[in-house]
């Protein structure tokens, strides 16, 4: 089975809504997420702010931070290869990958 | 019509927190409680985690956190906290293992997270539960007293049913608050016991302070009423800077305002004993002043002064202000300053002047009605504070009800009472304002803190960056920010007091505005005493107290100063006369 990870940005928090403002595009991923873990999906997500190690641990990722900063982020990884930068997958592009109805 | 305070009225418990908002004298009760004790012969440890503390100078003494004993006082010993610094180290020592391993965007922006109010409180937290939990400070000391008492906030976030299990290591929901909790996790037990032993009344007594002023007492109201719901109910009331009598015109009518204030008490404080203490002339500094500071003045002797004559007054803040083209004008300060009084004054001034002025406060203000109707170029515009925080909380929590379980709901909940939070979300309100107002100039009762800025400013950007032609930021808040950051369109005035504690707490939100890159220019000092011709000798006394903040402001705003006069008559009206007495 594929493997995504998703690495976000420093946010306060995951879905954004107790941050400055409400983001609906991290509502829907959130939701995407969620829905697809409980189809048994391998999917994970790190946060910047509050697991920084994940973000030294994974040499991809430590690597294109380096190189780009952190306005590289959100970062998806796919079977550990870099799938898309600077926005969430579409729910499109997560059925693609992974051959299913999102 | 209350008692005056007197350590032998009380029931004192083991563990005394001494809370209120700054500068209403709660360093120097909690110093004279505890030096009077341990003259009485009882070992007494006090601790201080008030940033604008000056314990140092009160004792006269090099303080650490660790606890020094007093020359003189013999069972005393004092120790001095700095939650802020605590927060920085905290804070660094998270960071630490990521320097150089991360880049610094990256590390800049976790850092931004970390650096709000909550992290400070939170900080501060852990450094009382260190004392009320240590079994050997318990057994050493007979009394430990606090000078100051942790938020409703910080309590109920530590009190959330799962608030220490993995949630915050989740990874499809986070919270913000208590994400600043991360890494404290092995402290859970003592946190819980520090929490049990603020809601134990034979131990602990929590002691509110205010001033016999309105805002300051409806202030003591609302902590009261928080900790109260957490269970902290052995609360009792000092009513501090009374003035006992009188002796002319000013005086007499600073004395009516206060009983006013006194007979007014709000709902929620009576059903606590309440004392009061007088007005002191001196400034609680040495140990003579503080072991008298319950008993005794002696203020007959004050000569003669006349006010300082190189004071500039507000008109001279008017003309730069019109003369420069502001559009947008901010007024900050702390609760009780004046800065509604002030903000209306200055847009009362330009508007005589024939600028066209929007004034938006937040304060409901009827009393300036009418003013406003019957003078040109002037509209008025009233947000509720506690309205727009309501109507942003629940769009907040329709949206995250769409994905998000009931007990994850709380968290968030509770992030949305958090000072930021509040912020935010009469920013918006006012950044609508604003945007409505484009071709007039644009008067502001109050002002965002540079945290927030940057948060917005942040995820502004990170918007930018991904492209999202749908940013949730609204436009309005969006075109607000660039404008706050021109020099040539925006100015924002702080207002203080010419007392310590307002003038320290005025110049932490100057450098907050700094770090979000946002000038400040002009500084007003109000209730000045030194501008009044008052002869009563207290007062006098008093005014003398007022001139090192004086000094210090003028400093620190490289002369761009203006003081207004303690007025007996404070209305909108009479400041406005002296704005225009040319």
């Amino acid at each position: 089975m594929r493997k995504i990870e998703i690495f976000d940005p420093a946010m306060c928090c995951a879905t954004g809504v107790c941050g400055p403002a409400i983001d609906p595009e991290l509502l829907r991923i959130a939701v995407a997420i969620d829905n697809l873990k409980e189809k048994g999906v391998d999917i994970s997500r790190h946060g910047l702010s509050n697991e920084p190690m994940e973000f030294i641990k994974n040499q991809v990722i430590n690597d294109l931070l380096q190189k780009e900063g952190a306005e590289i982020l959100p970062v998806t990884l796919l079977d550990g290869q870099v799938a898309k930068t600077k926005g969430y997958p579409t729910n499109q592009e997560f059925s693609d990958w992974l051959g299913i109805p999102v | 019509m209350y008692e005056i305070f007197a350590l032998d009225k009380i029931k004192l418990t083991q563990y005394l927190f001494f809370t209120g908002k700054g500068g209403v004298g709660k360093t120097s009760i909690a110093c004279a409680t505890a030096v009077n004790l341990a003259d009485g012969g009882k070992k007494v440890l006090l601790v201080s985690t008030d940033p604008a503390s000056n314990l140092q100078d009160v004792f006269n003494t090099e303080l650490t956190g660790h606890g020094l004993p007093i020359e003189g006082v013999p069972g005393l010993i004092v120790a001095n906290l700095n939650p802020e610094e605590a927060a920085r180290e905290y804070r660094e020592a998270l960071l630490a293992p990521y320097m150089g391993k991360l880049p610094p965007s990256a590390i800049a922006s976790m850092e931004e997270q970390l650096s709000g109010s909550c992290t400070v409180e939170i900080a501060a937290f852990d450094q009382f539960s260190r004392f009320i939990t240590d079994q050997q400070t318990e057994e050493m000391y007979d009394y430990i007293i606090f000078d100051t008492a942790p938020t409703g906030h910080t309590l109920r976030m530590l009190q959330l049913p799962s608030a220490w299990s993995n949630f915050i290591n989740e990874s499809t929901h986070g919270v913000s608050c208590l994400g600043q909790l991360a890494g404290l996790e092995d402290k859970k037990d003592m946190y819980k016991e520090a929490v049990a032993t603020l809601a134990d009344k034979d131990r602990t007594t929590l002691v509110l302070v205010a001033k016999p002023e309105k805002t300051p007492l409806l202030e003591a109201e609302r902590s009261s009423l928080e900790l109260s719901e957490l269970g902290i109910n052995n609360q009792l009331l000092i009513i501090n800077s009374v003035l006992a009598k009188a002796t002319d015109a000013l005086s007499e009518k600073i004395r009516a305002e206060q009983q006013d204030a006194l007979n007014h008490m709000p709902a929620g404080l009576r059903k606590y004993t309440t004392y009061t203490l007088p007005l002191r002339s001196y400034n609680i500094l040495g140990l003579e002043k503080i072991r008298t500071f319950f008993t005794r003045d002696d203020y007959g002797n004050v000569s003669n002064r006349t006010a300082p004559v190189d004071l500039k007054q507000i008109d001279a803040l008017i003309d730069d202000l019109y003369n420069s083209g502001k559009k947008v004008i901010f007024v900050m300060g702390k609760g009780g300053v004046g800065k509604t009084t002030v903000a209306a004054a200055i847009a009362l001034a330009l508007a005589h002047k024939g600028t066209k002025v929007h004034l938006t406060s937040t304060d409901p203000a009827d009393h300036l009605k009418f003013v406003i109707d019957t003078t040109a170029n002037i509209t008025q515009s009233h947000i509720d504070e506690r309205q727009e925080l309501l109507n942003y909380q629940n769009e907040v929590i329709e949206k995250a009800r769409e994905t998000m379980s009931e007990e994850d709901l709380e968290y968030v909940k509770e992030d949305l009472r958090s000072p930021c939070t509040q912020e935010i979300a009469v920013f918006r309100a006012f950044a609508e304002v604003v945007d409505k107002a484009e071709d007039q100039v644009v008067v502001i009762d109050t002002a965002p803190t540079g945290h927030t800025l940057l948060l917005l400013d942040a995820t502004q950007s990170y918007h930018r960056e991904v492209q999202r032609t749908k940013g949730e930021i609204p436009i309005s808040v969006q075109r607000l920010l660039p404008r706050l950051r021109d020099e040539q369109q925006a100015d924002v005035v702080i207002v203080t007091l010419p007392e310590a504690t307002p003038v320290w707490e005025a110049t932490r939100l100057r450098e907050e505005l700094h770090r979000a890159g946002i000038q400040n220019k002009w500084w007003v000092v109000n209730q000045c005493l030194s501008l009044t011709d008052t002869r009563d000798s207290m007062l006098l006394a008093r005014a003398e107290a007022e001139e090192p903040w004086l000094n210090k402001v003028k400093e620190i705003s490289k002369d761009h100063f203006v003081a207004i006069p303690w007025l007996e008559d404070a209305s909108i009206k009479n400041i406005i006369n002296l704005a225009n007495k040319d």
